[in-house]
């Protein structure tokens, strides 16, 4: 590993990422200060209910909005610093996977047009049998064989997981360093959405592509960013985030312990368990453009203390080893009372990573995959 | 026990694609249901639950036709009656006072440009007969019902629909569905394209309504896990047949046809331990090309020479009536081993 130095520093880094909205009912702060990192061959899964700001963090990542405030650094370069160059440089390396494959293909052309058409604007590819025979590669690549019968198809002729496919297959012919997938496996069979994790696995595993991986489904989270880290959102602020077999099986917020809690399981038995869960003090959630005092998450929380809660906004702090960050007033209270026992944790004081110093150590970063 | 309150017999359903052809989506489906059974229907998209669904009610769109078959329920009045038998007016007086649906993708079923309210007073009104619909009467009702599923009535009736979130609209549509007290509900994907939170509260609502109406219910969903927190029974669907049926338990901890056994590993576990992860190989076939045989073959690990020959009927595994049994169609059952992988784990 340590001769891979470059490898080992974020591709992908955002700092204080803000994206304000203004709408009829006022300034809406779809995403208020994200601090994320993502690694070349990692996966960073951002998790959450819809509208808790995912998409909006995703498409400022991938530069397609800019962000109202923070930055969004490439390898180490802020998007906004970049000379035309580099920015072209950029938007190869990384490439967007778009939320809806029915919406995302262009129903007039083939598939074969489809994957070329990047190819062709970049000159990529000098003729049309080159690029041709460039998509056959990118269709075996997604496990669309054989690649002839796919080539001149039009996307109404395939199916929603052959759409799927076809779309990673076109993110692809860019060679891209970072994928930035958006629900790209919502609404699938569990078959199809198995073979579509294993083929996103193995550009995970094999070319080393970095994934900002974004679903509702911590099923999807937890396979696909076991080695990886979970961001869970809520309300346009990340509210716990970590290793992902720490965040999925020992979930510290209240709202992580509670999505946690509401995945159904394909048992009757533990299904009638389920039903004595913990419930949430209310199903709604609150409007961005109302935002309720204090941290965002009270008016549902099931562990909420009044005094406490509603004051002051808790601030998304590290909580004990294994690089879990929270932001809740009960749990960082919970881990002042460990501080006070265990005397030897040496942690409060230093707990900004330098950021560059970061790429020396890489041993000591990947517990500590983020920014402060 | 009584009789069924919905008995389904060798029930066949097509759609016209051009003027001489036409492809059989749902073939030789048997059902029966108990009153007060939830039913669930699962299986891959494109196997034909929706249009087994909207069957149940006579309610597919212009191209689809119920080509053989019953569908026999039972009444409110305690008399039967086959659904493919009634007149225009009776079908009008049977849906929503006898059962009713909540379509797939609902929660953009409402017209955007009428209230909630009303459209409750258009539901209440037309499909009740010789009951005059008071404005009171009508709000009384309606909010009878929003309460039950938790909205608040006095905001709710008087809103447009997009004035509500996705989860308050499927509640809001289920409580509608039910406005004339129908003894059978289906719902097609209720929770689907909802979060998770909110479709806990949904299968938590789906609940209290069961215990406080007492309807019998059929949803569809491709979530097994929803199916095993809401189903009594569930019925596994593939290619246009039912191919397994049985009490969730027998389901969900002993599936017989390899199919069925296949959708439950390839289920991913959100707690507890990450066992590998496991699919069915290729796809559903194409109604246009449907394999020789049973369906499954070419996608079946169990699959013999008489597989690719020829399909084996549901067959009864026990001596209990349809409604309790477990029936699978598969010719090689015996050899199905279903392994539950997943430990329970209590910390979560
Ligand atoms: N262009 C825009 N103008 C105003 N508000 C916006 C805009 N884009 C997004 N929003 C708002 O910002 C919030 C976050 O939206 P975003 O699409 O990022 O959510 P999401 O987490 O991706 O949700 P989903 O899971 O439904 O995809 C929402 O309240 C949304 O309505
Ligand atoms: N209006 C229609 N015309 C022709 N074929 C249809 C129509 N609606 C559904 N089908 C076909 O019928 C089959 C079953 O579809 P559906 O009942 O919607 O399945 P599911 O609900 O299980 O996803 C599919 O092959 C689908 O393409
Ligand atoms: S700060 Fe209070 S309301 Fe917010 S998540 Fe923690 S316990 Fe719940
Ligand atoms: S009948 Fe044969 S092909 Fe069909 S599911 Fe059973 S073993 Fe497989
Ligand atoms: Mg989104
Ligand atoms: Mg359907």
């Amino acid at each position: 590993m340590s001769d891979r130095t470059a490898a080992a520093a974020p591709l992908l880094k955002l700092r204080g990422l803000e994206q304000v909205f203004d709408t009829k009912k006022g300034p809406v702060a779809a995403v208020g200060g994200v601090d994320l990192e993502v690694r070349a061959g990692k996966v960073l899964c951002l998790v959450g209910e819809s509208g808790c700001g995912k998409t909006t963090t995703a498409r400022a990542a991938a530069g397609i909005t800019r962000p109202t405030a923070g930055a969004v650094e490439f390898r180490g370069k802020p998007l906004a610093d970049m000379t035309a160059g580099e920015r072209t440089a950029y938007r190869r390396a990384v490439q967007y996977i778009h939320q809806d494959p029915y919406a995302a293909l262009n129903p007039t052309r083939t598939v074969a047009s489809t994957l070329t058409a990047g190819l062709k604007r970049h000159g990529l590819v000098k003729n049309r049998a080159e690029a041709r025979a460039k998509a056959a590669e990118l269709l075996r690549l997604v496990d669309l064989t054989p690649p002839e019968s796919y080539l001149d198809s039009y996307p109404h002729q395939l199916s929603g997981g052959q759409r799927q496919r076809v779309n990673v297959a076109r993110s692809l012919a860019m060679d891209p360093e970072l994928l930035i997938c958006d629900e790209s496996t919502s609404m699938l069979d569990v078959s199809i959405r198995v073979s579509l994790l294993n083929t996103l696995g193995r550009l995970r595993d094999d070319l080393d592509v970095g994934f900002l991986f974004i679903t509702h489904d911590l099923a999807v989270a937890k396979y696909f960013a076991w080695d990886g880290e979970i961001a869970v959102m809520y309300l346009g602020k990340v509210v716990e985030h970590g290793p992902t077999p720490e965040v999925i099986g020992n979930p510290q917020h209240p709202y992580t312990k509670a999505l946690i809690g509401a995945v159904c399981e394909p048992d009757p038995d533990l299904a009638r368990a389920n039903q004595a869960a913990e419930q949430l003090r209310s199903a709604e959630i609150p409007s961005l453009t109302d935002l309720p005092a204090g941290c965002a998450f009270h008016p549902r929380c099931p562990a909420y203390e009044p005094g406490l809660c509603d004051a002051a906004e808790p601030a998304l702090e590290r909580t004990g080893a294994g690089g879990r960050r929270v932001a809740c007033h009960v749990v960082a209270r919970g881990r002042r009372t460990d501080d006070r026992t265990l005397t030897l944790d040496a942690v409060p004081g230093s707990r900004r990573p330098a950021p560059t110093g970061a790429a020396d150590d890489p041993n000591q970063t990947t517990g500590a995959a983020w920014s402060a | 026990m009584s009789d069924p309150i919905l008995s389904v017999r060798d029930l066949a359903i097509a759609y016209r694609t051009g003027r001489k052809e036409s492809v059989t989506a749902v073939s030789g489906v048997d059902l029966d249901l108990y009153e007060g059974q939830s039913l669930a229907l699962v299986g891959e998209s494109g196997c034909g639950k929706t249009t087994l669904g909207l069957g149940l009610l006579r309610l597919l769109p212009g191209l689809g036709e119920i080509t053989s078959g019953s569908l026999t329920y039972r009444l409110k009045d305690g008399g039967r009656a086959d659904l493919l038998k009634m007149k225009k007016e009776q079908l009008r007086r049977f849906r929503w006072n006898e059962a009713a649906m909540v379509f797939q993708g609902a929660m953009n079923a409402f017209n955007p440009v009428i209230r909630i309210g009303d459209h409750f007073a258009d539901t209440l009104r037309d499909h009740s007969d010789g009951r005059r619909w008071t404005k009171a009467a009508v709000e009384a009702r309606a909010g009878e019902l929003l309460e039950t599923v938790r909205l608040d009535p006095d905001r709710v009736l008087q809103s447009y629909p997009h004035e509500l979130s996705g989860g308050m609209k499927q509640r809001a549509l289920i409580a509608l569905a039910i406005a004339l007290d129908p003894q059978v509900l289906v719902l097609d994907e209720p929770t689907t394209a909802l979060d998770l939170l909110t479709q806990r509260s949904i299968v938590q609502q789906l609940h209290e309504l069961r215990k406080k109406f007492g309807f019998t219910m059929v949803f569809i969903t491709h979530d097994l896990g929803l199916a095993a927190e809401l189903a009594d029974r569930v019925a596994t669907m593939y290619a246009g047949r039912v191919i397994e049926t049985g009490s969730a338990r027998d389901i969900f901890h002993g599936p017989k046809h390899p199919y069925t056994a296949g959708l439950i590993n390839a289920v991913m576990p959100v707690k507890g331990e990450r066992p590998a992860l496991e699919s069915i190989p290729g796809y559903p076939p194409s109604l246009k090309a449907m394999p020789e045989g049973c369906a499954f073959n070419p996608r079946c690990a169990f699959a013999s020479d008489e597989c690719r020959r020829s399909r084996v009927e549901l067959e009864l595994l026990t001596e209990r009536p349809l409604a309790m049994d477990h029936a699978v169609a598969c010719r090689h059952h015996d050899q199905v081993r279903f392994q539950r992988k997943q430990k329970e784990n209590a910390n979560v």
